[in-house]
């Protein structure tokens, strides 16, 4: 089960947050803060795992995190999820982003979260994986703006109108996340473990008579 | 109208939407929190607003701003307002922001349920998936019982993408609402055959989940996991399949077997490192559940760990870290294994990820021995100086303590060395753990006698050393630690070298600065102190000294007295009061040590966590009962308590007098003394009061306070540990010296042992320093052993702990409603419900013993399609008595694992050799392996089930060490056979009747007609007796109760009485039957010649190797022995066959020896006494009866004959 998933900037400030267990609003505020806290004081080249957060539910979690440019995606998930299977997890969901948005930054981050939070519910429900296929998930989005769309033309353009200025106003300054995902190199496998050999030593039982 | 719709959209455009809030918010940095209020009114004023757009707007910016952290639970209303928006954009908003913030206190959610119905039954996807989403997000009990049906009918939808959705959901509707998981499990077993693979992959995700907490409930899905694993492409679905077969690997090692070679596959052919790091997380599972229980075969478990090395050797910290995490799954069971490589994980502490370095702690917890102890604290030490950030080192505190004292400080060999530690460990700035140390040198103390006399010295310079003390003026928990160092310094003050200094010590004005409950211990133990110093110096005939300890005292206390905690003010005021007492006896120069002292006289014993709790409650014991009446309403107020208690006295004592003489009383009132006397928690009223003292330290109990230190602590004058380290170095060098020794003169005494270590091998030539003697944690007189105090009764996962597998009841079904399903997709609806409907009736009518009866049969046949599915070879051809299986199924629930590894292991070499000896009898079962798959295809409600004596009657679990596989092993023979029928048959001896055995007949029908109308008639003979059914002559036949159509078989029971039992007997019979097909039918007859053997009278009784010493040495058995020539057999199979079927229990193997014993259905006795030689073996035997004796050890030579 995933018990939530965070995503804030290098500053701390909240960008989006998903709880799959019921806290009070100054708890989240308190997790994210821990979260935050621990995250953050990590190198870059350390690994993605993190146990502690002490808020979030005992030892059975883990905080499994990405830093993307300003961003980091932080998945609070337990024992049941496999620990690389989340990181490729976070992948699909910033790729996913990256496709809807066309170029994500932290600003559709910021004035978008509603719809990171549409994007989401596609991909995770109720703390459980409900898709990991990014085409799946983009044309059940696809068409759900289309829907809204239809609907949104007797309410004409008025509703979104703040919409096509708000990059032009304030995206010269953050990073763009983006190249970051794209570049970014998952873990390679290590070809010469051949852990393979393993099955030859099963227990051999010796022959009877 | 109009106008006010104009209206409403003019006020729109001046509306702030999401974007602009934002846009706000971002613009007000310096007063954030105003902007947002002010926001907060507008959104109020806005959901006021009667067009459901505005309202939308509104709750999508509260969405926002919850995440920023405000309340808007006040919105709950516009929420569901919103949510029922007809347009799928407010929809969403809707189930959005309830998401965000409804929970089960959200009292309004009740609201939903029609509206949520309305949703999940609507035409468009996406407002029912919109409303999936959202429900999964605040599902509540009532929710969940409200709306499951809706949700199952979902399950079936003609979309896939509604279909996962619904399948999803469905783990959270079981976690609220529990009883609906078994009417939904057959549709959502269903769903991972579904065509669509997300509505497969959900399905996984949802019994995987379920699996987890419970995994043995759904043993039974791992064929279909199998299949799936091997079919499915996607990873995510193969890493839950994967991760949920290292779950039920534990309980199935048969299972582990299949699962190794797609696995192995699966690592060759992946490209993804998550999917190939489970398929080793899981291979590890396998291998370990394999050789648990098989020493000799940790070599593979050698292998992964090598392998494991490999990965935390990686320079992809990933890997690293996930290497350390799965070598400590290995470390719970092979801890040895992962002992040699203990470099590289020492190695990892000075990772510069915290990460890594925690997961290596906690690997070294479990490599820790007697020997490398010292070194790994020690290293554990220099990072504990050098760490920076508290929580780590902290962190690095707890586990020092953990290693050293776990399992009853087990590895350690010299306290001293301890102790030392302790108080190193008290140097360390603002650690929030004082009280670990401290509740650790407390323990320490009290329970390891020998190590007082230092504690006590170290304790006192602790109490001396000034900046523990100063530093308790700051926010630190160190000062904890002078708790215990005062208790101990007080209460074990006969070991102290100079008791007036610590009493001083303890005196000072500083100490007033401490925390209240440190200060109370404190002024306690002062006068523990004070008493034992008047002690010594009136024994030395010192009267001045103990006058100047007193003048102290009353000098120092006053400062006490004055204290604003209550508990330190109380003592020091009572004890003050006491020395002036004592000073005004001292100056008539009256002793008073003596007394002063008796105040504390008395040993102080560790008591057990939990044992209060332990303490059984007497028989006849009501705690719920009142004690007094309650007082009743109508008494007036003035005159009630005189009135109760009058009237209470009437009421009990009057009658019990009457009853009671005065000799029955003196005779309780003795009973009752001994009783107090052996309770340790009985507070004696002896001459000299006890003492008591506060058990645990209440330390929890006191706020933790943190402390910045800019000067690091230093406590003069203690010794190093390292010093100890040295010196243990040399006193083990010394040991082994004299060890060689004493070797050398042969025999002699082991080192000293200390009580309740278990010295592993490695560990066993180091005796600890001290002749140290762990007193034990007492419990309570029969305490009632409870392995629930672990459980958690909140887990909410234990409400999923049901039986999947049991038919449905009518009470199950889940709740429908009627008039709203109406519009619903309902077709598949009907497949299951009207099931439900129809077998609820049946049993009502039918005998309950039926009903349990076809329940037992169905377990059986489950087991056994597992079973099937799980074994590589046909089982044996026969079939058990259904006697013997359904006990067996009673606690199979519990063994059956074991068991059945033990059956695997046997049928996984009878692959192998069966060939090779047997291939008659190979070829045989084969054949009748086919016909039984056949049979499976053609007609399954004919399954039968599968024989598992074996397990039954299984012999090796009695303690002889499990070496080898055992060879498979029926104890059904044949009986007769015709063209029609084969009987084969076993005869075993009645567990409850002491005279009765039952014959258990499998009648195999290998003919193309119908078996039908048999009955099974015997000649009884003056000593064996047939069981017939009342009212039939002897002359009659016993009817089978079934019939046989072509190529099934089944098994039916007969039930005969025997007297003697001391010789094998023959009886005569016939089967008669009719046998029909196209033709015709024919009348045919069978004969057959029933042997009762003696061995088929004994039962498989255990017997403890004490018992059965005392059995041989009572010396009225008699005594017979046989020798049988040419056996090449092992002996463990050797004594696996005579336990198998001589019914026999191994008491004790010792190399190539072994007794065994089992007792007659009459009671009798016999022992065995097995020697296996070169190729003979020699049976020695004891038997109350030397003619069954005698009969009895032909058959076992025939047996072994056969070896």
């Amino acid at each position: 089960m995933i018990k939530a998933i965070l995503i804030f900037n290098n500053h701390g400030k909240p960008r989006l947050s998903k709880f799959y267990q019921p806290y009070s609003e100054d708890t989240q505020q308190q997790i994210i803060r821990e979260t935050f806290h621990l995250v953050s004081k990590r190198d870059e080249n350390v690994c993605n795992f993190l146990e502690g957060g002490l808020l979030i539910g005992g030892s059975d979690n883990k905080l499994i995190y990405r830093h993307y440019a300003t961003l980091y995606f932080v998945f609070c998930v337990d024992s049941s999820e496999s620990e690389l299977g989340i990181l490729d997890l976070i992948q699909v969901f910033v790729e996913t982003l990256d496709k809807c948005f066309e170029n994500v930054c932290e600003l559709d981050l910021i004035f978008h979260v509603d719809k990171v939070h549409n994007i989401l519910a596609e991909m995770v429900m109720g703390g459980m994986v409900l898709e990991t296929n990014m085409n799946e998930i983009v044309t059940q989005i696809d068409a759900q703006n289309k829907l809204e769309k239809s609907e949104q033309i007797t309410y004409t353009g008025l509703f979104c109108i703040g919409q096509d200025f708000s990059r032009a106003g304030l995206a010269g300054a953050p990073a763009r996340a983006v190249s970051a995902v794209k570049n970014m190199n998952l873990p390679e496998i290590p070809r010469n473990i051949n852990i393979g050999d393993i099955s030859i030593k099963v227990p051999n039982l010796p022959s009877f008579k | 109208m109009a106008l006010r719709m104009v209206k409403g959209s003019i006020d729109r455009m001046f509306d702030k939407n999401l974007q602009d809030l934002v846009r706000g918010i971002r613009n007000h940095k310096e007063d954030e929190a105003k902007y947002i209020s002010q926001c907060i009114d507008e959104i109020k004023q806005e959901l006021k607003q009667d067009s459901i757009a505005v309202k939308a707007n509104a709750v999508c910016k509260l969405t926002y701003l919850q995440m920023l952290g405000y309340d808007i639970s006040w919105a709950a209303f516009n929420i569901i307002e919103v949510m029922s928006a007809s347009k799928f954009t407010f929809k969403r908003i809707g189930y959005l922001a309830a998401s965000q913030c409804f929970h089960e206190g959200t009292d309004v959610i009740m609201l939903t349920t029609n509206q949520i119905r309305k949703d999940l039954s609507s035409p468009s996807q996406h407002d029912t998936g919109v409303a999936l989403t959202g429900l999964s997000c605040f599902v509540t009990p009532d929710l969940a019982r409200d709306l499951a049906n809706d949700i199952m009918t979902l399950m079936s939808h003609t979309k896939p993408y509604i279909r996962k959705k619904a399948v999803l959901i469905m783990y959270k509707v079981f976690l609220k609402h529990p009883e609906s998981l078994r009417p939904a499990f057959p549709r959502l077993k269903e769903k991972l055959e579904d065509p669509d693979p997300g509505v497969q992959s959900a399905a996984v995700n949802v019994i995987c989940e379920l699996a987890r907490r419970n995994p043995k409930n759904y043993l039974s899905l791992a064929p279909l996991f199998f299949k799936l694993m091997t079919s499915s492409t996607n990873n995510w679905v193969l890493i839950k399949i994967i991760k949920l077969f290292g779950a039920l690997t534990p309980l199935e090692p048969r299972l582990g077997k299949k699962l190794i070679e797609p696995l192995t596959n699966l690592i060759h052919s992946t490209s993804a490192m998550s999917l190939l790091y489970e398929c080793v997380n899981t291979v590890i599972a396998v291998l370990i559940s394999l050789s648990s229980g098989m020493p000799n075969h940790s070599a593979s478990i050698q292998l992964c760990v090598q392998k494991l090395r490999i990965l935390i050797e990686d320079s992809d910290q990933n890997l690293k870290y996930l290497g350390l995490l799965a070598m400590s799954k290995i470390l719970k069971t092979h801890p040895k294994s992962v002992q040699s490589h203990k470099d590289l994980i020492l190695q990892c502490l000075d990772d510069k990820d915290e990460s890594i370095r925690l997961r290596a702690l906690d690997l070294l917890y479990g490599m820790v021995s007697k020997k490398s102890l010292m070194e790994i604290v020690k290293k554990l030490m220099a990072h504990v100086d050098k760490a920076e950030g508290t929580t780590y080192r902290d962190e690095l505190l707890t586990k020092i303590i953990d290693i050293c004292s776990q399992s009853n400080y087990q590895h350690i060999t010299n306290f001293e060395w301890y102790i030392s530690i302790l108080v190193e460990l008290t140097r360390l700035e603002g650690t929030r753990h004082g009280h670990l140390i401290a509740a650790q040198m407390l323990d320490v103390a009290i329970r390891v006698k020998a190590i007082r006399k230092f504690a006590v010295a170290q304790m006192s310079v602790l109490l001396d050393s000034a900046p523990l003390v100063a530093s308790s003026t700051q926010r630190n928990g160190i000062c904890e630690v002078l708790y215990a160092a005062a208790w101990i310094c007080g209460e074990f003050s006969e070991h102290l070298q100079e008791p007036q200094r610590t009493l001083e010590a303890m005196l000072r004005p500083k100490v007033t600065t401490l925390p209240g409950h440190i200060q109370a211990v404190y002024v306690q133990n002062v006068l523990k102190l004070y008493a034992s110093i008047l002690q010594q110096e009136e024994q030395a005939g010192q009267p001045e000294a103990a006058q100047q300890a007193t003048q102290l005292l009353l000098e120092r206390l006053p400062q006490f007295v004055q204290s604003a905690d209550l508990e330190v003010q109380e003592r020091a005021s009572c004890i003050l009061q006491l020395v002036k007492h004592v000073q005004k006896l001292q100056a008539k120069a009256v002793p008073v040590a003596e007394e002063l002292s008796a105040l504390f006289a008395g040993e102080l014993n560790p008591v057990a966590p939990k044992a209060q709790k332990k303490v059984p409650v007497p028989e006849g014991l009501d705690l719920d009962a009142w004690i007094n009446e309650p007082p009743s309403d109508s008494d007036s107020e003035d005159e009630r308590p005189k009135a109760m208690f009058h009237e209470e006295e009437q009421r009990h004592a009057k009658p019990r007098q009457a009853e009671v003489d005065e000799e029955e009383l003196a005779r309780r009132r003795e009973a009752r003394r001994q009783e107090q006397a052996s309770n340790p928690f009985y507070i004696k009223s002896s001459p000299s009061p006890h003492k008591r003292y506060q058990d645990a330290p209440g330390v929890e109990h006191i706020p933790v306070v943190q402390i910045d230190l800019s000067v690091p602590l230093k406590v003069p004058g203690l010794p190093l540990s390292e010093q100890y380290v040295k010196l243990e170095e040399e006193r083990r060098h010394r040991q082994k010296l004299e060890k060689d020794k004493r070797k050398k003169r042969k025999k002699e005494k082991r080192g000293r042992r200390r009580h309740g270590s278990l010295p592993t091998e490695s560990d066993e030539d180091i005796a600890p320093a001290q002749q140290v003697d762990i007193v034990t944690e007492e419990m309570p007189e029969n305490a009632l052993p409870s392995d629930e105090d672990d459980k958690d009764p909140n887990d909410p996962y234990r409400a999923l702990d049901i039986d999947l597998d049991k038919p449905l009841a009518d009470s199950e079904k889940l709740p429908v409603l009627k008039h709203r399903n109406a519009q619903a997709p309902k077709p598949p609806e009907k497949e299951d419900v009207p099931v439900v409907e129809k077998k609820s009736k049946k049993p009502k009518k039918k005998e309950k013993t039926h009903k349990e009866r076809s329940r037992k049969r169905e377990e059986g046949r489950k087991g056994d399609d597992l079973d099937f599915w799980l074994s590589t070879t046909p089982p044996p051809a026969a079939a058990p008595s259904p006697a013997a299986a359904t006990v067996q199924l009673g606690v199979s629930a519990v063994t059956a694992p074991k068991d059945d590894s033990e059956v695997t292991r046997r049928e996984q070499v009878a692959d192998e050799d069966d060939e090779a000896l047997e291939p008659k009898k190979s070829t045989q079962k084969k054949k009748k392996h086919k016909k039984e798959k056949e049979e499976r295809g053609k007609d399954k409600k004919s399954k039968k089930r599968r024989p598992e004596r074996e397990e039954a009657t299984e012999p090796v679990q009695n303690g002889a060490p499990q070496e080898e596989p055992l060879p498979p092993m029926s104890s059904y023979c044949p009986l007769a056979e015709n063209a029609y029928v084969k009987m084969t048959y076993d005869v075993q001896g009645s567990l409850q009747e002491d005279s009765q055995v039952t014959v258990s007949v499998i009648l195999e029908n290998h003919s193309r007609s119908l078996l039908k109308n048999m009955e099974l008639s015997v000649l009884d003979s003056l000593n064996t007796k047939m069981a017939r059914p009342e009212g039939s002559s002897v002359h009659d036949g016993v009817p089978v109760p079934f019939q046989l159509p072509p190529g099934v078989s089944n098994e039916a029971q007969f039930v005969f009485s025997v007297q003697s039992i001391v010789m094998a007997q023959k009886l005569k019979g016939t089967l008669s039957f009719i046998a029909k097909d196209e033709d015709g039918a024919t009348q045919e007859k069978l004969d057959f010649k029933l042997h009762f053997s003696c061995s088929s009278y004994l039962l498989t009784t255990p017997c403890c190797s004490d018992a059965f010493a005392k059995l041989l040495e009572s010396g009225d058995l008699s005594v017979s022995s046989i020798k049988v020539d040419g056996i090449s057999m092992s002996f463990q199979n050797l004594l696996a066959r005579i336990c198998f079927h001589h019914h026999f229990s191994v008491v004790e193997r010792v190399d190539s020896c072994a007794s065994m014993y089992s007792r007659s259905i009459q009671g009798h006795h016999v022992c065995l006494l097995v020697k296996k030689g070169e190729s003979s073996v020699s049976v020695d035997g004891k038997c109350s009866d030397a003619t069954m004796l005698g009969n009895l050890l032909e058959e076992v030579k025939g047996t072994l004959a056969q070896c």
